[in-house]
């Protein structure tokens, strides 16, 4: 069963609070607390349980598959490792996504190492929340893997959203497209008190007409320390794009390491960083419309994450 | 009624302290529209900034109502019920125009509504509800949803900084009609426009000229505006670089 905590945070992880009879599977603290795979969507627990393979059948049209982890045992410390199998022209959304509640004293670490192939032609959408809460002297930390390979002309779209509670994170993203392949990739970062992220991005586009654009905005607040490590490599004839871009508020400390490799002619690659405090221009409108300095920041913000 | 006294705003700059308004009194009296022009630089936006709150005056007073608001903050001011269109507009990302527009009306503005907004600034509204106010949109646009965020405001006392800029001629009477609907529609509303146009300074109650940082003439438009267009037609020479007392008009346009 799952508790009251447990339910909220998976709606606010998957947008949904039932799954009806679609492709979930839903961990709860180390276990698996209700797995369900459709005609087209298969998924199968590895054989040492330290995660799944999720089969997605080619050709499948619109559908999707969510796989939520929610952790609210303080001191719970694990390793996943997920992979996500696409069919050939496949057209699916994957939600994923850990919520961390910690009410105790020791820290709760989720670490998720997350593959995706993707066939040739197919469609992806990935989405990916992070979230943590609980008021415990416990640290919450994230550590996510993911890997991508990307087959010719495939489409992925990744949305990833760390807003707040996440004491610690490092997140690792690494990806390989072969011809015609396109990533894109948003990636929003809010970290606020003591918290500390880092991202690194590792892209590499392998395949003639290969394509990139990776957009990460950030905020940094408190004493907050984020680092970003964006890097696009091209061998083939290519375009990559990334961008980097950082509100520094309080006591926030910014990093933004961009790096871009070229080992071909036609490879065009642009890389944008900016970190900058919020323009005073912007406090000065929004107040004129009538909110105070608290809310003109607020929607700044808020805007400026979404 | 906005009453203005003695202002005066000095700003510290490389060189030392400017001084670039030397002490301004003017009544903005319910129900008038009155349009400020003068020379680049003059101050007009300066004071117009002072009145909005933007920026903080070296001496003097204003009294909005009959109440001092020298020392208010730009979102009393705001919620008082003084609205400002900036010269230059400001950049969000990530906010929409909708956005914008529900923030400026204070609620949840259904979609015909906020659409009505942007038709009375020349704007096909489909086409910009869900864009972002960010750097994707040209100049133009910018400046005629910032007009529109200040119309959905619908203040006591609305003032409009050079909204001309980027406004195609086509507009341009849309525009007018607007302001004079803002006349209509919001009860013993005022309306200070900032223009060098002269269709903007037809339709002024009263004409004010900023030269300076003094006001250099204050009177009903019947007194003031031939004398605007008068000296231009006397200025010899190439009417766009005489210095005169007042502004020159050439070709509708006032030029310093
Ligand atoms: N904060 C400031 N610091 C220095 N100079 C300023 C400042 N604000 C305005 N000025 C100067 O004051 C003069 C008047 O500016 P402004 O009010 O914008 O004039 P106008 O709107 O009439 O063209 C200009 O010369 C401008 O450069
Ligand atoms: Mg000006």
């Amino acid at each position: 069963m799952l508790s009251e905590i447990q339910k909220k945070m998976l709606r606010e992880l998957t947008g949904r609070s039932e799954f009806g009879d679609g492709a979930f599977n839903i961990r709860a603290n180390g276990c698996s607390a209700g797995r369900h795979s459709t005609k087209g969507i298969r998924i199968e627990p590895k054989p040492n349980g330290a995660g799944l393979d999720v089969y997605i059948e080619p050709g499948l049209r619109d559908d999707n598959v969510s796989i939520p982890v929610v952790m609210t045992e303080s001191g719970l410390k694990e390793e996943v490792y997920n992979d996500f199998h696409v069919g050939e022209g496949a057209v699916v959304t994957i939600t994923a996504g850990c919520g961390i509640h910690n009410c105790g004293r020791e820290d709760s670490q989720h670490d998720g190492i997350h593959r995706f192939f993707i066939g040739r032609g197919s469609r992806v959408k990935y989405v990916e929340k992070h979230i943590g809460e609980g008021d415990g002297a416990g640290r919450r930390i994230l550590n996510p893997v993911t890997e991508v390979y990307q087959e010719e002309d495939s489409v992925l779209e990744m949305e990833m959203t760390q807003i707040r509670g996440v004491d610690e994170t490092e997140r690792t993203t690494k990806a390989a497209l072969k011809a015609g392949a396109r990533l894109a990739v948003r990636e929003r970062l809010m970290t606020g008190a003591r918290e500390r992220a880092v991202s690194h991005y590792a892209v590499t586009l392998d395949g003639a007409g290969a394509v990139a654009d990776i957009v990460s905005r950030g905020v940094a607040r408190g004493d907050s320390v984020q680092t970003l490590d964006l890097k696009i490599v091209g061998n083939a004839p290519c375009r990559g794009h990334t961008e980097c871009d950082s509100i520094i508020m309080d006591r926030g400390h910014i990093v933004a390491v961009p790096t871009l490799e070229a080992a071909d002619i036609d490879a065009q690659l642009v890389h944008e960083a900016a970190i900058g405090k919020i323009a005073g221009d912007q406090l000065d409108k929004l107040m004129s419309l009538g909110l105070t300095a608290a809310e003109a920041e607020a929607r700044i913000i808020e805007g400026f994450l979404s | 009624m906005i009453q203005i006294r003695n202002l005066a705003y000095t700003a510290k700059t490389d060189e030392g302290e400017r001084e670039i308004l030397r002490g301004i009194d003017l009544d903005i009296p319910d129900g008038r529209l009155i349009v400020v022009t003068g020379p680049n630089g003059g101050g007009k936006s300066t004071l117009a900034r002072l009145v909005a709150g933007i920026a903080k005056p070296s001496g003097g007073s204003i009294v909005f109502d009959g109440r001092d608001i020298t020392g208010a903050s730009i979102t009393e001011r705001a919620r008082l019920g003084i609205g400002f269109a900036f010269q230059q507009p400001v950049r969000f990302k990530g906010l929409k125009v909708m956005d914008l527009l529900a923030i400026a009306a204070g609620r949840t503005l259904a979609k015909s509504e906020a659409c009505d907004y942007l038709v009375s600034v020349g704007l096909c509204a489909n086409d910009y509800l869900q864009r972002e106010v960010n750097s994707s949109l040209s100049g133009g646009e910018l400046k005629r949803i910032e007009i529109a965020t200040v119309i959905a405001k619908a203040s006591k006392v609305s003032i409009f900084d050079e909204p001309e800029a980027g406004i195609d001629l086509w507009s341009f009477q849309s525009l007018i009609d607007t302001f004079r609907n803002m006349r209509r529609t919001i009860a013993n509303s005022s309306i200070v426009i900032i223009s060098h146009q002269e269709r903007i300074l037809a339709i002024a109650d009263e004409i004010v000229v900023i030269k300076d940082g003094l006001i250099a003439r204050h009177g009903p438009k019947a007194a003031i505006l031939p004398s605007l267009i008068g000296t231009s037609m006397a200025a010899p020479g190439c009417p766009k670089f005489g210095r005169g007392d007042v502004p020159v008009i050439t070709e509708g346009k006032i030029h310093a």
